[in-house]
């Protein structure tokens, strides 16, 4: 019951036990690729005006994202947030609807009609996020909820960060998925910074994983930079889940390695602190990993990573040509009709 | 047909709805082993069993954002709120993520919140509330007030099976004292169409939930006044039957708008407003208010009754208004 902190992934060995083969491992790489370019070129995007609003990224969040996404079960669901591009990324979003979405044009999942991360494809199993965190954790648990009605062997997993710990939501959340041991698993991205709020802030525990244990289910910490590690602690979680083990929640420990929105220059943050952490960048660590465990070439990685550039300079290009949405239909879909229910989730 | 009153009309179409929907569950404090406070779901987890009548934590927020995900996955959620009070805890899952869903990601959420509103019983200030009008300023939430037992069935049936968020304010004092016919088949009362309680020439009073009864005592009470008063009981204010209003007014020329909740702001100003910019010319009369006081509901049975537009405060107004 008591809380642990997972120890880091070794050998390949150890990896292709916790079901991963070799093609896996490169898919991996080249979706926490993917997740950085998207979030890189939006950069260029905002700087070029071509991004309403403000811009958010989860830098040195992209094994964390990537690595829960890929202990999914195609069938489950989750709420992921403005830090975790890499679940849209692994989960099969196309990267030209993100941009899409950045740049509020009509083919961006919500059509213009919200911003940013604000997005999901409810056909990939994701909910869309709201700024009011953890206001999605609840929601989440509902999922889990109905999956436990109708017997289904389907997992939900809900993100929130160690700022938005400190709302009601994530108490009424946990506590009642520990009270029915509901098939969720809570994921807590830990980039120790609020906006401008440091984590003693924000909580006075330890670990915020430490929390699970009041809530009457297990808690884990892992180093967020390991994409392995939180691959094996989320599968090793979802796996619980479905099976009738009830909610795990896994902290996940990064830095946020930008400002909280692109306005913010992060001024607050020790520079010691970015240093520290820009040694264990989860792209760079992942790689050596991939050198050194499971003999990446430097053919299999330019053909990664030209292969990624390709796609997103595609993506990039489609993106642009997408009309901005009509105003006409400004009042459309306030309420929904029945032929809205029309979706796999409500057949 | 067979009477019934308000509360069993309420708890007979919910458990119909069960019965012919297995996607439909129910969830809140205490309405399980306990029945709810009011007793509308007793029996119902003999029944339906515990996953389907479920006793939640003390956690409104929890309750209806679980609703929310449970019915993006396909279930057909009803939450009950102990009081209507209590919605307020959950404002943010109703507010930010239910109601805007749909609009901006596209995800339809079918859930209905049941909502026992209302005073009359020294309920004070957290027991008592109708806050009816904060929601009908939300876009994407639907508000559903029924005041007849036939109503409250049909209206109940129609909230669980829109696509949408829906809430369903029953009034607490109607629950035991308004009984009335009710169909014994399942049937589905259309949202947006009012309902004439009584027809009338000369005034209209627009109104919905138990100021429809206290509007019914001040017209009789008006019968030896020589003037005939049209009742129009809107039975859901999103959406709301403007046509209906509207006609009424053309045909009396005369409107009081009544209702128990409190006055600014209050759902009365949003028909007066309509009917200002459409029926103007219409009135012989300007467009009456009575609603409760801008205060929070009162405790003491003296002080509540000031504060609950009273028979007696409706005829009055109805006079004024015949004498304009």
């Amino acid at each position: 019951m008591a809380i642990r902190e997972a120890e880091p992934v070794g050998s390949l060995r150890e990896v292709k036990e916790a079901g991963l083969d070799r093609e896996d491992l490169l898919g991996i790489y080249r979706n926490m690729v993917i997740t950085r370019g998207i979030e890189e070129r939006g950069h260029i995007l905002y700087k070029q005006g071509k991004i309403p609003g403000s811009f958010y990224t989860g830098r040195g969040n992209e094994a964390s994202a990537v690595g829960v996404a890929t202990a999914m079960g195609a069938n489950d669901v989750g709420t992921p947030l403005h830090r975790d591009m890499g679940v849209h990324v692994t989960r099969g979003v196309e990267p030209w609807r993100i941009f899409a979405q950045y740049m509020g044009r009509s083919d961006g999942p919500t059509h213009g009609r919200d911003g940013n991360v604000h997005m999901a494809d409810s056909n990939l199993g994701l909910l869309a996020m709201v700024s009011h965190l953890p206001a999605m954790l609840p929601v989440a648990v509902g999922c889990a909820l109905a999956f436990r009605i109708r017997e289904e062997n389907r997992v939900a997993v809900g993100w929130y960060g160690e700022g938005a710990s400190a709302r009601g939501d994530a108490h009424e959340a946990m506590n009642f998925a520990g009270v029915r041991q509901l098939p969720v698993v809570f994921i807590c991205d830990n980039n120790q910074w609020a906006y401008s709020t440091p984590t003693h802030l924000e909580y006075a525990c330890e670990h915020l994983a430490d929390r699970a244990q009041a809530y009457g289910f297990d808690g884990v910490v892992v180093d967020g930079t390991d994409v392995l590690a939180v691959y094996r602690e989320a599968k090793r979680a979802i796996e619980k889940a479905r099976t009738g083990g009830g909610p795990t929640l896994i902290e996940s420990l990064t830095l946020r390695m930008e400002g909280h929105a692109v306005h913010d220059d992060a001024f607050y943050v020790p520079k010691e602190m970015f240093e520290e952490w820009a040694k264990s960048d989860p792209i760079e660590r992942y790689r050596s990993w991939l050198n050194a465990h499971a003999d990446m070439t430097q053919d299999e990685e330019d053909e990664i990573l030209g292969g990624v550039k390709r796609l997103l300079n595609e993506a990039l290009a489609r993106a642009e040509e997408s009309p901005l949405p009509d105003a006409g239909k400004l009042t459309d879909g306030v309420f929904a009709t029945p032929e809205d229910l029309d979706t796999p989730h409500h057949k | 047909m067979a009477e019934k009153t308000y509360l069993q009309a309420i708890s007979d179409g919910l458990r119909e709805e069960m019965r012919r929907d297995k996607r439909v569950f129910v969830i809140g404090e205490d309405v399980g082993v306990y029945g709810g406070a009011f007793k509308v779901t007793l029996g119902f987890q003999e029944e339906f069993g515990a996953w389907r009548v479920i006793d939640a934590p003390l956690s409104e927020t929890a309750i209806v954002g679980g609703c929310t995900g449970a019915a993006i996955m396909g279930m057909r959620p009803v939450a009950e709120m102990q009081f209507a009070d209590f919605i307020s805890c959950a404002w943010d899952q109703l507010v930010t993520v239910a109601a805007k869903q749909r609009w901006r990601a596209g995800t339809p959420v079918p859930i209905t919140v049941r909502l026992p509103s209302g005073g009359g019983f020294s309920g004070g200030p957290f027991h008592s509330q109708n806050p009816e009008s904060s929601f009908a300023h939300i876009p994407g939430l639907k508000v559903i007030c029924p005041a007849t037992p036939e109503d409250a069935k049909g209206l109940l049936a129609s909230a669980i099976q829109d696509p949408n968020p829906c809430l369903y304010f029953e009034h607490k004092h109607l629950y035991r004292r308004i009984k009335a016919e009710v169909p014994d088949e399942r049937y589905e009362t259309p949202f947006g169409k009012a309902r004439v309680h009584q027809e009338g020439d000369d005034l209209s009073v627009i109104t919905w939930g138990a100021m429809v009864y206290t509007a019914e005592e001040a017209a009789q009470q008006l019968d030896g006044d020589d003037v005939s008063v049209e009742i129009l009981d809107l039975r859901t204010l999103i959406p709301w039957d403007k046509q209906a209003v509207l006609e009424s007014v053309r045909k009396t020329s005369k409107v009081l708008v009544l209702h128990e909740d409190t006055h600014t702001g209050g759902f009365g100003g949003e028909i007066a407003a309509t009917i200002a910019e459409e029926a103007f010319e219409d009135l012989d009369a300007p467009v009456k208010r009575i609603t409760a006081p801008d205060t929070p509901v009162p405790f003491s049975p003296g002080l509540e009754k000031a504060f609950i537009p009273q028979v007696e405060d409706v005829v009055a107004g109805l006079r004024d208004l015949a004498a304009y």
